[in-house]
């Protein structure tokens, strides 16, 4: 279970989240939308341990751990997994080394046998086929010369590979077309069960169509001003975000 | 003696030998080999101190005695070597011979300064095949400084693969020139990993069309390290190629040197250079000097080069911690990645395996 309580972080002298309260149980899946500048990537950053972010307040754990003292490996290992809403473009370094090696390390740092390269390329091509994927993903270098769509799935990728307890997904939805949006979300459906639980951070309600959440939570001007259920996305998507902040 | 270079000279503008001169140098003496010589599983010919040792060695039948040096150039390090040049290997590789792949050891052992200069001759003949590893080692100070001359006959294809791993306080100064035929190629990669100052100078001249070289180097320096790069080629003839893929990773007080020149002469139409040189500063106190210089008298050339220092990304060290892993392998996985371009001409396996080995090895104990 993810509890954030009272969280308030800033850049600089800028405070971006103002007293974040939010309980995640396990098995569920939140969706966090807001307007532009609320601090909806400043959240997903600080709890998965982005340099240049300074905690001013507040707490985080996750299943009773201290999530805000470890480093981003810890957390890592922790099951906590970020879908980046830019992903990284990593020249040099091949897909399948580089999600194997971060398997591994995750299996080391529980303690747990790790995986040789002919086991993890089975697992690989058989996560790849299931999203739809092209075979070449996994020989191609890390997000080099990948179309935003293929950056976002190989995220899907990553996290189907890395099978986290807690994924926070930043905007993932943004920039993908209809087809992709649909891999995305059957990725993540893919990995819900009473020990999974996701939090979806979007500006749209479309994702929400295809991972439809247990709970919708309105983050604006730093704080969560509203919460409620799926239909919550609905009516923000007709009536918009005005006037939110004041509510 | 010559006198050693000064920095008054352009080509040694960036490396310093004062420290060089300031210690004097005794004859080489007898030693034992170490423990540790390496075996790669291939013919390995021994050096121990400069000097051929047969006992160790496993001599190919195109082994030719040592004969006396004439240098015929004015570079300060070439004539110092020639008038002390006392061993060397000489190969002569007939036309159409596959000579298949040696092993090149050069061991110091020091207990007071020592200095040799060994002088390497390399000869194929047309169409011939040969692959050599060379491994510089050693402990204690000593000077190595080792002149190779290479001659290429047409379509010849020769493949070098060095790793300079002297001992932390001796000075490695390589001076390797090579004369290609048409269609003949000269492939080689340098690990520069030890040595408190080290410098190979390459000499390259593309004699006849369709000669091409690769003269790329990863330099991986830590401490108070000095690693200089220096190439020349010349394109003196059409339709050649010429590639630099110069890679630097200093940490500490490292300084790393790269400087290439392109020569391409007004015959040497449709000339393809490449020269890139990158530099990862781990370090504010490391220091890169990079010096590229194109002379291009044809008018139908494609030359290229490119220069960047820069340090790690924090983005891709965070990407990779957020997935799991720790901020040392992450390192370490960047470092290597940064590496894979000058690495491209390693083809062969045990050469490749021998370089992973050290990389890794190099940035454990850094």
């Amino acid at each position: 279970m993810l509890v954030i309580e009272n969280l308030s972080a800033a850049i600089g002298d800028k405070e971006i989240l103002r007293g974040v309260n939010l309980i995640v149980p396990d098995g569920e899946i939140h969706a966090i939308m807001g307007p532009n500048g609320a601090g909806k990537s400043t959240l997903s950053y600080v709890l998965s341990g982005r340099e240049g972010y300074e905690v001013t307040g507040g707490t985080a754990t996750y299943n009773g751990a201290d999530i805000l003292a470890m480093e981003p490996e810890q957390r890592a290992a922790a099951g906590i997994f970020l879908a980046f809403q830019y992903p990284v473009e990593l020249p040099g370094v091949g897909n399948a080394n580089f999600i194997r090696t971060a398997l591994n390390a995750i299996l080391r740092a529980r303690g747990e046998p790790e995986l040789d390269a002919v086991a993890f390329l089975k697992r690989a091509r058989a996560a790849i086929k299931s999203l739809s994927m092209p075979d070449d993903m996994l020989k191609r270098n890390v997000n080099v010369g990948f179309s935003g769509g293929e950056k976002k799935r190989n995220e899907v990728l990553q996290m189907a590979l890395l099978q986290p307890s807690l994924a926070i997904l930043d905007e993932t939805d943004s920039g993908l077309d209809i087809d992709a949006l649909k891999i995305v979300a059957e990725g993540v459906n893919a990995l819900r069960s009473a020990t999974f639980s996701a939090l979806v951070i979007t500006h749209y309600q479309r994702l929400l169509d295809y991972i439809v959440p247990d709970r919708v939570h309105v983050l604006a001007a730093g704080r969560i001003v509203r919460s409620g259920g799926p239909e919550l996305a609905l009516e923000l998507e007709a009536h918009g975000y005005a006037g939110l902040e004041a509510a | 003696m010559t006198a050693l270079p000064t920095r008054k000279l352009e080509a040694w503008r960036y490396t310093d030998l004062k420290s060089l001169g300031a210690i004097s140098f005794s004859e080489p003496v007898a030693v034992a080999a170490p423990a540790d010589l390496p075996d790669l599983g291939i013919p390995r010919l021994v050096f121990l101190n400069g000097a051929y040792n047969p006992a160790l060695s496993t001599p190919p039948v195109w082994l030719r005695p040592f004969a006396a040096v004439v240098e015929g150039s004015t570079l300060p390090l070439a004539l110092i070597n020639a008038e002390h040049a006392q061993d060397g290997l000489t190969l002569n590789v007939p036309a159409g011979t596959d000579a298949g792949a040696l092993l090149l050891v050069s061991c110091a052992s020091a207990d007071a300064p020592i200095a040799f200069h060994p002088r390497h001759r390399i000869t194929l003949g047309a169409g011939a095949k040969l692959t050599i590893i060379e491994i510089a080692m050693g402990q204690g100070v000593y000077w190595h400084n080792a002149v190779t001359d290479i001659s290429l006959c047409e379509n010849a294809t020769f493949a070098h693969y060095r790793l300079q791993d002297e001992s932390a306080d001796s000075f490695h100064l390589a001076t390797i020139r090579a004369q290609i035929a048409a269609g003949a190629a000269y492939e080689c990669f340098t690990a520069t990993l030890g040595a408190k100052i080290s410098r190979a100078e390459f000499h390259a001249t593309l004699l006849g069309p369709g000669a091409s070289t690769h003269l790329n180097a990863a330099q991986l320096l830590g401490g108070q390290q000095h690693g200089d790069f220096t190439t020349v080629v010349a394109h003196g003839a059409p339709n050649c190629a010429s590639r630099q893929t110069v890679k630097s990773v200093l940490t500490d007080h490292a300084r790393g040197v790269f400087q290439g020149r392109i020569e391409v002469d007004r015959v040497a139409q449709k000339t393809d250079g490449y020269q890139m040189n990158q530099a990862l500063l781990l370090s504010p106190h490391a220091e890169m000097d990079i010096k590229p210089e194109l002379q291009i008298f044809a008018d139908d050339v494609k030359c290229s080069h490119g220069a960047t220092i820069g340090a790690l990304d924090p983005e891709q060290l965070f990407y990779l911690r957020s997935r799991g892993i720790p901020e040392d392998s992450a390192r370490a996985l960047l470092i290597r990645a940064f590496l894979t371009e000058a690495l491209e001409p390693v083809t062969y396996e045990t050469a490749r395996q021998l370089f992973e080995t050290a990389i890794e090895t190099w940035w454990t104990r850094q």
